[in-house]
This record gives structure tokens, sequence and C-alpha cells, in this order.
């Protein structure tokens, strides 16, 4: 449509349970094929941010627009815009009753109407893509973590999403498995598409993200460059988030 | 004990014949009220699942009201009281022209009855379900009614197979209670054996061997259902 709309337009989300504040005003512009990393210690509210960003997580105040189209509150319309934003959970929240195939192709059918062979096919070259076509008639619980998040990743791109959300994607991973799922997101990130990844680790931040927002009690405290984030956080907070995780 | 022992009773005419319609009538009458327990029960559970306000009020009230009256009084109001307190002509018709009035409303208060526990299952299973697998389908742009029919349910209903399997049993059993509203299922006509022949320890024997043997069939075929469906990679629970 228009490259001078941001893909993802995020103004005043505000959200509390009961008393609780878990988001206070956060607004946040995420540019076409930009890779946002939100970071932030946990119980900060970063989680729940991305969750609200396509809408499964109801907020109290704010506004989202998605690629110029506002997210509606009602949920079946919500749904519409829902379907064009990939999600992908810390524990991967694959149909464990479903094979991979099956898995990959559900929403592809259901949602955007597609064929049976359209939708086995693409998610057959996804697949293919990520290593994992041997697998295709595999159920979840027989796979490993890494190759669930794959499959995971997969099953978010087979609906040809405008942008990415990834919470976590490697909190639930053995170590000697990490490296595989960011592997695919690195590249996924160098073939433009725009992503926003709530992450600890630094390593991909540094080598993927265009720019890192730090959170902390529900705020966004600080959007900075990469660069800059790293080198000299503008805020104490960060400041002290960053020699806590660093010097591990 | 001075008693005449005498099993060829049970294979004369017409106690044989007697013993027969017995058990064709409890099945009939349990399969139909299954029927109608399990789908009214399932859309009461997912409803009761899913929903808030009115709605769930509603449900959880169907519950309580179904549950927490003795079955037995339940049959006892569907025949005895509701057809007086309809209106004058459905009453009659309930009375006089509906055939098998007495077998209707057993199907209908042990189906109602049994439908509330069913709902409590379903929901439980629902419930079970991880919160992340309803986010998951949620984000994928499917629709609430899909999220339930292609990711929740399907799981929810692998889950309550075992529970599942003790209400069919329940309900097989308890279709006894309705000898008492003039059904003539097998526990009324071995009575009936009983009464005729003054045989009642071959004639009870025989109903409990009936009823255990079917009930022993259906536990058999529901495991071996429950090992088809079961989830491949993960573990089956004991």
């Amino acid at each position: 449509m228009n490259d001078m709309v941001e893909m993802i337009r995020i103004e005043g989300l505000s959200k509390s349970y009961g008393d609780v504040a878990v988001l206070r005003n956060c607004s946040l512009d995420v540019a076409r094929g930009e890779v946002v990393v939100i970071c932030g210690p946990s119980g900060s509210g970063k989680s729940t941010f991305v969750k609200c960003i396509n809408g499964i997580e109801p907020v109290q105040a704010g506004r989202i627009a998605i690629d110029g189209e506002n997210l509606p509150s009602k949920p079946a319309a919500a749904a519409r815009v829902r379907a064009r934003v990939g999600m992908v959970f810390q524990h991967f929240e694959l149909y464990p009753h479903l094979t991979v195939l099956e898995n990959v192709c559900l929403a592809q059918i259901h949602v955007l109407k597609r064929s049976r062979d359209e939708a086995q096919e693409k998610a057959r070259s996804l697949l293919r893509r990520v290593g994992l076509a041997d697998k295709e008639a595999s159920y979840p619980a027989q796979l490993s973590g890494g190759q669930q998040q794959r499959i995971a990743i997969v099953r978010a791109l087979a609906m040809d999403p405008v942008a990415m959300l990834f919470d976590e994607p490697t909190s639930a991973l053995d170590p000697e498995m990490i490296g595989e799922v960011l592997a695919v997101m690195l590249e996924l990130a160098r073939e433009g598409m725009t992503m926003v990844v709530v992450t600890h680790k630094m390593g991909f931040a540094k080598a993927a993200a265009d720019r890192v927002v730090f959170m902390d009690q529900g705020e966004i405290v600080e959007v900075a460059e990469t660069a800059r984030f790293f080198a000299e956080p503008a805020s104490e907070r960060a400041r002290l988030f960053l020699s806590r995780i660093l010097t591990h | 004990m001075n008693y005449a022992w005498n099993w060829g009773v049970l294979f004369q005419s017409p106690y044989l014949g007697w013993l027969g319609q017995g058990i064709a009538m409890t099945l009939a009458v349990s399969v139909a009220a299954w029927v109608i327990a399990l789908s009214l029960g399932t859309l009461i559970g997912v409803f009761h699942s899913g929903a808030s306000g009115v709605v769930r009020l509603a449900t959880g009230s169907y519950i309580n009201l179904f549950r927490n009256v003795p079955l037995l009084l339940q049959m006892f109001l569907w025949f005895f009281v509701v057809p007086e307190l309809l209106p004058k002509a459905a009453g009659i018709w309930l009375k006089r022209e509906l055939p098998h009035p007495e077998v209707v409303t057993a199907i209908v208060a042990l189906g109602l009855f049994t439908a509330s526990r069913v709902a409590v299952q379903v929901a439980a299973g629902i419930a079970a379900v991880s919160r992340g697998q309803s986010m998951a389908a949620r984000a994928s742009g499917l629709s609430t009614i899909q999220a339930y029919r292609f990711v929740l349910l399907p799981q929810a209903f692998r889950i309550v197979i075992p529970p599942m399997t003790s209400e069919f049993l329940t309900i097989f059993k308890n279709s006894s209670i309705a000898l008492t509203i003039g059904v003539y299922e097998l526990t009324a006509q071995t009575q009936q054996i009983q009464s005729f022949t003054y045989q009642g320890f071959e004639a009870f024997t025989a109903a409990t061997v009936v009823y255990m043997t079917i009930a022993l069939m259906v536990t058999t075929l529901m495991t071996v259902i429950e090992r088809k469906v079961s989830i491949p990679g993960r573990t089956a629970r004991g």
C-alpha cells in the first residue's frame, strides 16, 4: 500500500488486572521491514505487550493499527486482522493432536480458505526451508523443542503474514537447541520481515535488531537504536538491567 | 436354607423372552438417553467453559438444578407433575397420545439428568487444555467456534474419555430406575419373573450377570477407543 505507513502502530496501550497495572500508556511504531527487540526484567509486561499487539490479550485503553488497518475491538472482526500477523509462543503451542503438516495447514484452510493441496504445497516448501521436510507426518510430541519451535514459525509464516511477533521464542528450549531457532529468525530478519521479538538473547538483538525497546514495570522506558542501546543506554534502569544480564 | 434351585426357568417360555425384551429395553433407554446427555451436555459444557454473564448463569443453573435433585424424584416429576403444569392440551397429549409415554419420559429424565454431569466433565476437559492453545488458535485468525472445533474440543474429548465411560455406565445402570414409572426394562422383567415363578435367585442373578457383562464390554470397547485416539508421542496415562 503506502510505504509511509508504519507496519505496526501502537498508541497509548494500558492494561490492568484489578488494581495492578501491567501496561501503562505504551506507544510504539514499527516500520515496514524493521526488527524490534523488546527486553526488560521479568514482570516488566513485555510478554503481555507483545500479546496485545494482535489483540489476543484485551486492553483497557489504546489503539493498534496493523498495516494501516485498525485492530477492531470486536472479536470476529479482529480475527481477520490478526490472521495477517504471525505469532510464535514461548511454549510453541503446536496442536498436539495434529500432525506437523496438519498444524501448518489448519489456519490456511479455515481462515484463508486455501484448498488442501495449495495449503500442503505451501507447508511443504516452508518445512523444506527450515530443514524439517521429513517431519511432516510426525506429531509435535515426537519432536525436540527446537524442531517444534521451527515448525511453529513455519505455521505462522504459512499465513503470509505482514509482520511476526515472537514471545520469548527460545526461553523454553534446551541450550543446544537455541541456535537452530535463532538461525531461522535471523534469516527472516535478513529477508526483510517486520518483527517484534521479546527475548533475553542479547546476541540476537545485536545481530538482528534495528531498535531495542526496554520495558520496566509496565512502561516503555527507552527506545533506542541497537548499537546506542548497548553502548550508552539513556536510562539508569536500562543500564542496571544490562549490567546484570551481560555479566553472565 | 430351603430353596429349590431351578436355573432352567430362565430358558423357558415366556421367561426367556421377557429377559430378552428387558435387555432390549434397557439398551434402548440407555442409548437414547445417552444421545441426549452427550449432545446437550457437550453444548452446555462448552458454553459453561467459554461464556460469562447471562450465559454462564444459565448453564450454571442447569447444572445445579439437574445435578442436585435425586434422579428418582426427577423421574417422578417428569412423569406425574410436568404434564399437569403444561397447558391442558399439551398435558393430555403427553398422557394419552404420546406413544409409550413412560419410555419417552424415562429417556428424557435420564438424558437431562446425565447431561448436567456430562457438562461438568466437558467443561473440566476444556479447562485442562492449556490457555496457550486457545491463544495460538486465535492468533492464527481462527474464530472462536473454529478454535473450539479444531483445537480445544478434540483435545478435551480425549481427556474426558475415561470419565465419559463412567457416565455411560452410570446411565446404563440408572436406567433401572425407569421401572418405577412402569418401563419394562431388565430389572422390571426379572422382578416379574420372580413374582410369576418364585425363582427370585435365578432371575436376579441373571440380571446381575447381564448388567455386568454389558458394562465390562463397554469398558473394554472404550479402552480400545482411548488407545486408538491417543496422541502419538505422549506417554499414555494409566
